[in-house]
């Protein structure tokens, strides 16, 4: 964007000229850079599940592309932290077993260093296998891992900015395996009931789970039909298509504020951009060997540079 | 009962938390009040009416209502969930302890109808394990009030306390002797009566019992010092040990299991600090059933009778 030459500092891009001089949040990446983002975050993933042999890859790099579409560009949040995040909008990861996106996705985008990605899941971390409030990791705003809670806290964070009358909204990502938990369902049925119209939430629609494809272990059946007959508003996309994602993630904002919350099933492919890991459920919990590690590293561009 | 204790009347500890809950509401603009379908039996009606904008009615849905309370909780509210003690416990045990005791929310969960004196609905839900469970889990605050005044005072001072609360309350009328306005310090003991031949340290409803066995004890010439413990976690130690120093035994009575409530909060702290004769006022591994609350509790060894013998078999213990 900015490029030194003889004559001084050339701004090469209008839109950052404009930024610096309105005070205006951060300028927005487009999708090729987001998609460049999201190559790092995968390589982040691989090497954190890698280094410390445990730890869930597969949904991590199924929700790689939407989680690097929400903090970079959709979301609207800040560094320094701040547990109330009044003013911002706010993001809770239900399936906290997809930690390592999560971690990559919240040091890129400058809430701890990336240096901090080495310790996941090792002692006296920060990084906790799943996701936690407890050592203060900057970015998380409640315990996750035990699935099936994550909506409600959502739907309860929403609800205290209606109260407030804040503008944020409150965005919540689950796994689809964990939509069997009934404590999902009690948390959408009451969503509807209080019209929290300030809630968008995302399911990562990826048919896998530990035991099996959901088909087989326990059939969802027509989600969509099931969120729309609990009385939500339901979008599909393909989360994997960055474009997809960000015009989806657009459009349900665009449906929100209108007395029903929002939801998106969201397609994805277990292990994207990992040739050996997709159109399985075996990566879900699985660390890639020495071997493995580099093969997919070698499938995924470094672009950021590695921690 | 005690003079310096007169009783002033008879209200429900559940009728001290509903006008709690109103006060505080009124004083602290972040309090916002959540219910699973029983706002009347929980006596929240009040603080519903004056606050409909801060009130969560969420259903027969215990486990999304603490969820929610820790989401509240986040965006800087302070959530008072209410529900009958049984499904504020254990049917939420994995709700409160990662969303809200490991997430280290400001959540007050608030717990009616505690114990057997619940009454005629019976065992299903007459709570007997709660104080267990929920001191087990790290962080938690866990306070059971010992009357209508204490219930109320403890109510709007854990609104000032940073961390999650388990309150614990309950359905009958029951006798008033804490004075009015007393200032409630969560974890601090109070001396009912000073004595020198056994401690008994009582705490929620088997407060009031306890005072009329140090009475009847006091006619048979044994002087029982009697403790008010209304806060079971964190307990206070120095008011425990400073008294056993003196007497050298304990009973301790509480509407609960024997297995890990107040008793056994007490037997571990003498075991590592002080080993002294213990006997324990409590349930005896059993479930309850359908009664009055006054013939349960006698039915189930909760009664001031059950007290003063306690109190003797110690003393012949030391």
């Amino acid at each position: 964007m900015l490029v030194a030459t003889e004559e001084g500092i050339l701004i090469k891009d209008c839109l950052l000229l404009l930024e610096l001089c309105s005070n205006q949040p951060i300028i927005m990446p487009d999708i090729q850079e987001l998609k460049r983002i999201a190559s790092q975050v995968r390589r982040d993933i691989i090497r954190m599940v890698h280094q410390c042999q445990s730890g869930h890859p597969g949904g991590s790099l199924g929700c790689t592309d939407l989680m690097v579409a929400l903090y970079f560009k959709v979301m609207r949040h800040k560094q320094p932290f701040s547990m109330e995040g009044r003013g911002e909008d706010l993001f809770f990861l239900s399936n906290g077993h997809i930690s390592p996106v999560w971690y990559s996705v919240l040091s890129r985008s400058g809430y701890f260093p990336t240096s901090e990605l080495g310790t996941f899941r090792r002692i006296n971390s920060r990084l906790q296998g799943h996701p936690t409030t407890h050592e203060g990791l900057p970015g998380v705003r409640v315990a996750s891992g035990s699935l099936g809670q994550g909506l409600s806290v959502a739907i309860g964070a929403a609800l205290g900015k209606r109260m407030d009358k804040d503008p944020g909204m409150v965005y919540v990502l689950t796994g689809d395996g964990e939509l069997q938990e009934g404590q999902i369902w009690e948390a959408i049925m009451s969503a509807a009931h209080h019209k929290v119209d300030n809630l968008i939430a995302m399911v990562d629609w990826n048919g896998q789970q530990i035991d099996g494809p959901t088909k087989l272990v326990m059939s969802l059946g027509d989600l969509e039909a099931k969120w729309k007959a609990f009385g939500w508003i339901v979008l599909q996309m393909d989360g994997n298509d960055m474009e997809e994602v960000i015009n989806t993630l657009d459009q349900a904002k665009r449906l929100s504020g209108k007395q029903q919350p929002v939801a998106i099933l969201m397609k994805t492919e277990m292990g994207k951009g990992v040739d050996f890991m997709e159109g399985s459920h075996h990566w879900h919990g699985v660390a890639p060997n020495d071997e493995q590690k580099d093969i997919a590293l070698a499938q995924l561009e470094e672009t950021l540079g590695d921690y | 009962m005690l003079k310096d204790y007169p009783v002033t009347g008879k209200k429900a500890t559940r009728d001290g938390f509903g006008d709690g809950l109103l006060e505080i509401g009124r004083r602290n603009h972040n309090v916002v009040a959540l219910c699973a379908d029983l706002a009347g039996s929980l006596k929240m009606n009040a603080f519903i009416d004056a606050f409909p904008e801060r009130y969560v009615q969420v259903g027969i849905a215990e486990a999304n209502m603490m969820g929610i309370a820790a989401g509240l909780a986040t965006v800087g509210k302070i959530p008072y969930t209410g529900t009958f003690a049984n499904f504020s416990t254990g049917r939420v045990y994995d709700q409160i302890r990662q969303s809200i005791a490991y997430s280290h929310k400001n959540v007050k969960i608030c717990a009616s109808h505690a114990g057997l004196t619940l009454g005629e609905d019976g065992a299903t839900h007459q709570i007997l394990e709660d104080i267990g469970m929920m001191k087990m889990l790290p962080g938690m605050t866990v306070i059971n009030p010992c009357d209508y005044q204490q219930t109320k005072a403890a109510t709007m001072a854990i609104a000032e306390h940073h961390g999650p609360v388990y309150l614990r309350f309950g359905r009958p009328s029951w006798p008033i002797f804490m004075p009015e306005n007393l200032p409630f310090v969560i974890g601090k003991g109070i001396l009912i009566q000073e004595g020198s031949d056994v401690t008994i340290i009582a705490t929620g409803h088997l407060v009031a019992y306890a005072m009329e066995a140090v009475a009847s004890l006091e006619a048979q010439g044994i002087s029982a010092e009697l403790i008010n413990i209304h806060t079971i976690k964190p307990l206070d130690e120095e008011i425990i040990l400073d008294s056993v120093a003196k007497t050298r035994c304990v009973v301790t009575a509480e509407e609960h299991q024997r297995n890990g409530g107040l008793g056994d909060s007490v037997a571990q702290l003498l075991a590592r600090r002080m080993p002294s004769p213990q006997e324990y006022v409590a349930v005896n591994d059993s479930f309850g059933e359908s009664g009055t609350p006054d013939q349960l509790l006698k039915k189930y060894g909760l009664s001031p009778e059950a007290i003063h013998e306690a109190a003797k078999t110690v003393i012949g213990r030391k």
